[in-house]
């Protein structure tokens, strides 16, 4: 167990980088607390991948150091960083029994049989595969290999972190609770620093503590699903995370508040105040959950065309046009909609703004 | 469905029966018809049963050409199957150097087989083949595959050695190519040995494409004829007369139809009961269940 510390990291695949967009990781700083369960959320190809080879010490950063409690591991081979990796494809030996494969990394260290024995029941009983022992890995089904591949990494109890490649992809919908939950008892059992990457927001909101949002080789924000979910630090990640995401108009800064559309809102104060002191353009961003939909009127609200209602069992969807854009709304099961014309309600307190894609606090 | 409709599926098979039948069936029963008659000339022959089957079955040359056969066969998988693994192993994964290997490499594999006999000739000649005189006047080896047993069977073997692992080095880089990086990352977190990662991971994983190389292999060399008739002629003596040597020998030399029918049956037979236990041996490695 370790914490796990990047410094000024970057990387590129490229021998000779030109400019920033050759870099699949940007330089950034980031800390892994001892025990805690990370996720890392992003879109394909945003560099979560790379981010974990680094850590895993299967890949050198081209720049920057990686610390494992404050010792530097960052030309250590993932062997000696003695850290453990699940891959999106189940990786087992074929030709060896679930019990050689769990007992292969100690074999491989030359721990004495005794021992391996000891451990490799220890780790099977906690991952439910006592019963499969003596048989053959590859007959196995997707998630119980997944399960092994975990076990290889547990059975080593040093183990600095483990590290989940979108373990879940492979595996059928209706295994998948089983193997998170399998994750959490893991988890709360040997209290090991996990990281977990995946483009899938609930698998990532469900199984971490904290959620780190990458996109295009950059970490913007770090925290929990809640905090993603009402402070979105980057209009990205405010996109990214809920179904549908954060929804966003243009505006100007009109004294305390925002105009939107030529009509003018009302912001948390001091807000607008803030984000004088950075450069355009400005955003304001609301929750599809934290919008309100009336006939008319409305304390600070704003002028909206219903296009379309969908009912989708406990809660109803509504698309509304503004300004030539379209805005969702998340309402209560049974709550009145306006036919054609009506008004969209922004609660000051949940409304975001947003200078050049980043909050202003 | 009615039956007409259910019944209409043979129809479309109909087209692989006539292909089958004269390509396989017809042929066959050729041999076969010639097999167990004794045919002297048009409308002049009698049946003679298993007669012919007997006698070549009895021919001691028969039975030292078999077992001349089986240790060729025998020791063409047992160096051309390594070889051609630890060579795909060395062979760069990717760029163009990976392009040129495998160009490289397949060119023996180009050629028409009765040249391969006819280069190896000239290569073994003692006073102007590149290796012959090599080993005769630098090294000072007698070496002379013309006269020598031992000689000429260590020359086919070489030639047969060259001309082939090339297809079983393909074979397994192809195989080898299509491993998941994540295998060797997973080996490499466990700390696996380069040993360990060739005996659990890249051999299980090549084990369909070596099937594949060891049951051409077996086949195309237990039935080889063109290089060794041509660098050898089945000499010195008998000592490189192979099985299909000895029946072109029986049956265009001699004219015996009969015996070399009955004798070809027999060969097909043996070829076919190898590459069964082969391929059931191989599925077994990776299949069978401790439990």
């Amino acid at each position: 167990m370790a914490r796990i510390d990047l410094k000024q990291i970057a990387h590129s695949y490229e021998a000779k980088p030109r400019g920033d967009e050759d870099y699949a990781l940007k330089r950034f700083d980031h800390v892994w607390q001892d025990g805690g369960a990370y996720a890392l959320l992003g879109p394909s190809g945003c560099g979560k991948t790379t981010l974990l080879n680094v850590i895993s010490g299967l890949l050198a950063p081209s720049q920057g150091r990686v610390l494992f409690d404050d010792r530097d591991v960052t030309e250590l081979t993932p062997e000696r960083r003695n850290i453990a990796q699940v891959f999106q494809f189940p990786v087992i030996y074929d030709t060896m029994t679930v019990y050689d494969n769990l007992a292969f990394p100690l074999r491989n260290r030359k721990m004495p049989e005794n021992e391996v024995r000891a451990r490799v029941h220890e780790v099977a009983e906690m991952l439910e595969l006592s019963a499969d022992l003596g048989r053959r890995a590859r007959g196995l089904a997707a998630d119980a290999k997944q399960r092994i591949s975990m076990g290889r990494g547990l059975v080593r109890q040093d183990v600095a972190a483990i590290l989940f490649d979108e373990p879940l992809t492979t595996i059928d919908p209706h295994l998948k609770w089983r193997l998170r939950r399998k994750l959490k008892q893991v988890h709360e059992r040997y209290r090991l620093t996990l990281v977990y990457v995946t483009h899938d927001q609930n698998e990532a909101l469900t199984f971490a503590d904290q959620v780190v949002v990458m996109n295009e080789g950059r970490v913007l924000q770090m925290g929990t699903p809640q905090e993603l979910f009402e402070k979105p630090s980057h209009t990205f990640v405010g996109y990214f995370i809920g179904s549908p995401g954060m929804n966003f108009l243009a505006c100007d800064l009109v004294g305390e508040g925002a105009r939107v559309a030529g009509h003018e809102i009302r912001l948390p104060p001091g807000i607008a105040e803030r984000a004088r002191a950075h450069a355009g353009p400005y955003e304001i961003g609301v929750r599809p959950e934290f919008l309100r939909l009336n006939r008319g009127g409305g304390d600070n609200a704003l002028p909206v065309t219903v296009v379309d209602v969908e009912n989708l069992g406990n809660f109803q969807m509504a698309a509304v046009r503004l300004d030539g854009r379209t805005v969702y709304v998340k309402l209560p099961e049974g709550a009145e909609v306006p036919a054609e014309q009506g008004s969209l309600d922004l609660p000051p307190e949940w409304t975001r703004l947003y200078a050049d894609g980043r909050l202003v606090e | 469905m009615n039956k007409w409709e259910s019944n209409r599926a043979w129809l479309l098979v109909l087209p692989v029966f006539v292909v089958v039948a004269f390509s396989a069936i017809i042929p066959l029963m050729t041999v076969v018809n010639y097999s167990v008659q004794d045919i002297f000339g048009p409308g002049n022959r009698v049946f003679v049963g298993t007669e012919w089957f007997r006698e070549v079955l009895s021919d001691y040359r028969l039975q030292d050409a078999l077992v001349r056969q089986l240790i060729f066969s025998g020791l063409v998988l047992l160096i051309e199957i390594p070889l051609g693994i630890a060579i795909a192993l060395t062979l760069p994964a990717r760029g163009w150097r990976a392009s040129l290997c495998l160009v490289l490499l397949a060119l023996p594999l180009l050629i028409p087989w009765n040249v391969i006999g006819t280069v190896w000739i000239i290569f073994l000649r003692p006073d102007i083949g590149l290796l012959g005189v090599f080993l005769n006047s630098v090294l000072g080896i007698k070496f002379d595959h013309t006269a020598a047993p031992a000689d000429a069977w260590v020359s086919v073997m070489m030639m047969e050695v060259w001309h082939w692992t090339p297809l079983v080095t393909l074979l397994a880089y192809a195989g080898l190519r299509a491993i998941p990086d994540a295998y060797y990352q997973a080996a490499r977190i466990d700390g696996a040995s380069a040993w360990a990662v060739f005996r659990y991971i890249q051999l299980p994983k090549l084990r369909g494409v070596l099937t594949i190389a060891i049951l051409l292999r077996f086949m195309d060399s237990f039935l080889i004829y063109a290089e060794p008739f041509v660098l050898t002629g089945g000499g010195p003596g008998n000592s490189t007369t192979f099985l299909s040597i000895y029946l072109v020998k029986l049956a265009v030399g001699q004219f015996d139809l009969g015996p070399a029918a009955a004798f070809s049956i027999i060969y097909f037979l043996i070829v076919l009961v190898f590459c069964f236990i082969f391929y059931q041996a191989l599925q077994n490695v990776a299949t069978g269940d401790k439990q």
